[in-house]
């Protein structure tokens, strides 16, 4: 809805003026500001429009860990990036071909990621002499020539902006803070998108039945800032064009942008339903995992019950209660969370409770980054617990795949009676895609292994009784007449459960607990293979990886130079005929956003000399950076 | 119409019908099986199906309590019980769950579990065995061992300063705080019946004895010979008085209370398990051996909401206003549709 107030015009998308208009196949923007600027939202907004546009996309939030870190300062910017394309596309995108800087901060943290000649917005306000100081800037960008190779626009968005929206009645610093709407409607004229979308949202967002109710200034003066926005950059002939991406040839169907987050909340509740069960979410807030917690307790219509325990210990411990309890126990924490964690996931190991445990990585060691994205617990999840603890580890690779894995963890976890660990990262969790939506009909029945009631005087109840296939035990629940028994954190005799220190006993039962786990092999997918398959060399990646990797391979391919790809899912077990697929190559690379933890696995398990492409910088890997590396491996194997 | 079914009510519930068969590896003496023995006598009064019994447990002597009770139960890790049971009670509020610990489980490794707990009232029974000494791991000082106790880890004497577990829980928001003591069964039952008819989280401090590490440490307090002069018995709505002949009492002495002899009947504080402000109950968990005698029963004993009902009530209430609609859920918010035609 509009303002009736607004006394500028909806120019809409129809350009009056008669400006070129280039075609784009993608376009990577990048949004960067002081925290305070609203830079998240604005990026999230102009995701929205594509979105609806019909763009597919992927985006990049980028944050400091502190909320409002000193302001004008390098520490303190937060930027969002947006790609966008009339195609399928997998990353956000490596080189940007327009950043938009609110203040000097936010150009020096973001400029080298600018490619040569491409556009740069710049606030005017942003740029006097405490800002340059803040910056650590010794002279003046705008004016000592170093943005030579740049296609520099200066505005003074915040004058504007207070322009803009005077008539609202809004003053000062609230005024000022308009000042990401009217950018917005800058890169909604340059890449012509609708504004219909942002401007309803605002009116959602600050209108009558929000706690704005006694301010329809606010949301008048933010759509005025946009509408302003949108018209300056038409009216002042800012740009020498404006450019189309056109709809991206997605699958038909109905789709959604989503968060690897959300996918994961969808997930685990679409499993619940699907196995009749409720979820309890034994949780500590941690980011990257939060927003897991935030989305869950919103939808507590679906039976959910979330726990925000006192520490991640407490938090896991609840799950492994809730799983004894004959819940649907489900946590998400990122890698120090799991480190408290570890105990508990022990317990649940040693007593086969059904869990789902996710761990949205985070760069560490230790508090590490805790905004930025690193694939580095691999290891602490396979092996970070005392004893052989073997446990399944599923990981996604796109912010929608969150959905999928979550719902497959929940299946095994349920299926084979043990904590199933779903690794995502901070990369997926906050960036978004478009997400072709499922028909909830069509995802498959989640079976229990819950055991029935039993009468009185039918023999001896057996909690540790293995079917033979998936070596699951009984799910005998609290509350079942007949099925009393004590379970624990000692060593169980096979079948009764029964305490035992027996050394032939104990061997049995860690063997037992390796096989099961190790059996889930026939129960998953075989691992395909990707690119070339007749190449000499593999690429396996695993994880948030799979949008730059799987990228670059398509690009060598493209380019001549051939290279096969083998993007793994399931990290305990790997797939059956996963060793068979890596000794048919002449050479294996392991790209990994961490020291080479996979290659580990990978050579430990199968023998296999594996080379690794190893970057720990908190960032997704550039599809650039890959090309170049598999470009010249595969030339050094010629 | 259908034909009307009589039930047929079950056999009334027996102490037999909660012994387990597993032979039980205390030590002989030990002060575990009077309590033990408290417990089986006290749940098949509750009229509760025996199935809807759990005991969780941390780690130490006391935590083999669930394997010498023939009901469902979960031997956790160290002071982790509470946030075990506090899982189980969300997954099934039907269920009554006990929690058995002890002063190092709950106090040293799960001191911040053991708050959080009471803290939230989630309908838990936590029976904390206070020794005053590591048991299992033969013999280290505890949180509530006194200054000066000598031990494998202090054998100079321990120099830290104990906490008393009442004292912690009442500061903790406990809706019910009791103390008993392992060598009498009677009062034991009394204060486990109350707890297990309390709606929310009860700590029962019981004195126990560890006959090997910390042989009659209640002794001067509890014994057989000096229990009378010695220990307070709490009763609600009664005057604070004790003593072989009852001729002593406790009397408002400036902010606190003052042991007073032959005080006149007006003088005597009367206890108040629900003293709205807990001053009452606080002032008596600071009594301590010599100077003090030391109370036993119940100290405070308040309604307020539990956690589990107010936790299930808002997602019973978000059950009755909204269905659960996966496709609903998928396509919340803004959604488009790409063609057949267009993909092409």
């Amino acid at each position: 809805m509009l303002p009736s107030s607004s006394p500028v015009s909806l120019s809409g998308n129809a350009k009056s003026t008669g400006k070129p208009i280039e075609e784009r196949d993608s376009v990577t923007i990048r949004f960067a500001g002081d925290s305070g600027d609203g830079m998240q939202l604005t990026g999230a907004q102009f995701t929205d429009a594509s979105a609806l546009f019909g763009n597919d996309l992927v985006t990049m939030p980028d944050f400091p860990a502190e909320i409002r870190a000193p302001a004008g300062t390098v520490a303190g910017v937060s930027a969002f990036q947006i790609h966008f394309a009339s195609h399928d596309i997998k990353t956000p995108g490596d080189d940007l071909d327009v950043l938009v800087a609110m203040n000097a901060a936010a150009l020096k943290a973001n400029i080298a990621d600018l490619e040569v000649g491409g556009i740069l917005v710049v606030d005017l306000a942003g740029f006097g002499e405490k800002d340059l100081e803040k910056a650590e800037y010794r002279s003046n960008p705008l004016q000592d020539g170093s943005l030579a190779g740049y296609r520099l626009i200066e505005v003074d968005i915040t004058a504007q902006t207070i322009r803009a929206v005077e008539h609202t009645g809004l003053k000062g610093r609230a005024a000022e803070l308009c000042k990401n709407l009217f950018t917005l409607g800058m890169m909604y004229w340059l890449y012509d998108r609708p504004v219909e979308h942002t401007l309803t949202w605002l009116q959602t967002k600050f209108g009558p039945k929000t706690k704005y109710k006694d301010k329809p200034e606010i949301a008048a003066a933010n759509q005025a800032a946009l509408l302003a926005g949108f018209n300056y950059a038409e009216t002042v002939e800012l740009f020498a064009s404006s450019y189309r991406v056109k709809k991206a040839q997605l699958p038909p169907g109905t789709y959604r942008k989503i968060s690897g987050n959300e996918a994961t909340v969808f997930g685990l509740i679409a499993a619940s339903q699907k196995a009749g069960l409720e979820i309890i979410y034994g949780s500590y807030p941690i980011t990257p995992a939060s927003d897991v917690l935030h989305g869950l307790s919103r939808q507590k219509h679906f039976g959910v019950t979330t726990f925000q325990a006192e520490d991640e210990i407490a938090a896991m411990a609840s799950v492994v209660g809730a799983a004894y309890g004959g819940g649907l126990g489900v946590t998400a924490t990122s890698g120090p969370g799991i480190c408290l964690k570890s105990e508990a996931m022990g317990l649940a190991v040693m007593t086969e409770l059904p869990m789902v445990i996710i761990d949205v990585q985070r760069g560490g060691p230790s508090t590490g980054l805790p905004t930025k994205t690193e694939q580095s617990d691999l290891l602490l999840n396979m092996y970070g617990r005392s004893g052989d603890s073997p446990l399944p580890i599923l990981a996604a690779r796109s912010p929608g795949d969150c959905f999928y894995m979550a719902y497959e963890a929940t299946r095994i976890a349920l299926k084979y009676m043990t904590p199933v660990v779903l690794l995502t990262d901070g990369y997926i969790a906050n960036g978004s895609e478009p997400w072709l939506i499922p028909v909830p009909e069509d995802l498959p029945p989640i079976p229990t292994n819950r055991a029935a009631a039993k009468a009185a005087g039918t023999g001896e109840f057996l909690p540790y009784f293995r079917n033979p296939a998936p070596l699951a035990r009984p799910w005998a629940v609290p509350g079942t007449p007949g099925l009393e028994h004590r379970i624990g954190g000692l060593e169980k005799a096979q079948q009764t459960g029964k305490i035992s220190y027996d050394p032939e006993n104990h061997d049995a039962m860690t063997r037992e607990r390796h096989a099961k786990v190790a059996g889930i092999a026939r129960d998953i997918p075989a691992q395909t293979v990707e690119g070339d398959a007749s190449a000499d060399l593999l690429v396996v990646s695993w994880g948030g990886t799979y949008g730059a990797v799987s990228t670059a391979v398509a690009d060598c391919n493209n380019n001549g130079i051939k290279v096969a790809h083998a993007h793994i899912q399931y990290l305990n077990p790997f797939p059956a005929n996963l060793g068979q697929i890596l000794g048919s190559y002449k050479k294996v690379v392991i790209p990994e956003l961490n020291m080479g933890q996979l290659r580990l696995l990978i050579s430990g398990v199968y023998g296999v000399p594996a080379q690794g492409i190893n970057l720990v910088r908190g960032k997704p890997f550039r599809v650039s950076y890959l090309v170049d590396k598999f470009e010249r491996i595969v030339k050094a194997l010629s | 119409m259908s034909t009307v079914e009589t039930p047929v009510a079950p056999a009334p519930l027996t102490r037999k019908d909660f012994a387990s068969p597993v032979a039980i590896r205390w030590c002989p003496g030990c002060g575990d099986y009077s309590i033990l023995t408290a417990v089986q006598g006290v749940l098949p009064t509750l009229g509760i199906p025996k199935e809807n019994f759990v005991f969780v447990s941390g780690i130490g002597c006391s935590s083999r309590f669930p394997y010498y009770m023939n009901t469902y139960g979960f031997h956790t890790i160290h002071g982790r019980a509470p946030a075990v049971a506090t899982g189980v009670k969300l997954a099934n509020p039907d269920l009554q769950v006990w929690v058995i610990t002890g002063d190092g489980d709950a106090l040293a490794i799960g001191g911040n579990h053991f708050i959080h707990a009471l803290r939230r009232n989630v309908d838990l029974k936590i029976i904390l065995f206070n020794n005053r000494i590591y048991g299992l791991t033969k013999g280290q000082y505890s949180p509530t061992s006194a200054v000066g106790t000598v031990s494998p880890s202090t054998p100079f004497g321990s120099v830290d300063q104990p906490l008393s577990p009442v004292s912690l829980a009442l500061g903790a928001e406990a809706s019910f705080v009791a103390r008993t003591s392992d060598n009498d069964v009677k009062h034991m039952t009394e204060v486990f019946a109350a707890a297990a008819a309390h709606k929310g989280t009860a700590l029962i401090e019981v004195m126990q004895n560890c006959v090997i590490f910390a042989d009659k440490v209640h002794e001067p307090y509890y014994g057989r010979q000096t229990k009378q002069d010695n220990l307070l018995y709490l009763k609600d709505g009664e005057p604070l008085r004790f003593g072989k002949e009852n001729d002593k009492g406790l009397v408002l002495n400036g902010l606190g209370l003052a042991v007073k002899e032959n005080p006149a009947d007006g003088e005597v504080v009367v206890h108040d398990v629900k003293d709205p402000s807990g001053t009452l109950p606080f002032l008596l968990s600071r009594f301590t051996h010599p100077d003090y005698p030391v109370p036993v029963g119940i100290f405070r004993q308040v309604e307020r909401p539990t956690f589990h009902d107010a936790a299930k009530a808002q997602v019973d209430a978000a059950k009755a206003k909204t269905a659960a609609d996966l496709g609903k859920l998928f396509n919340s918010g803004s959604t488009w549709t790409v063609t057949a035609a267009e993909a092409n």
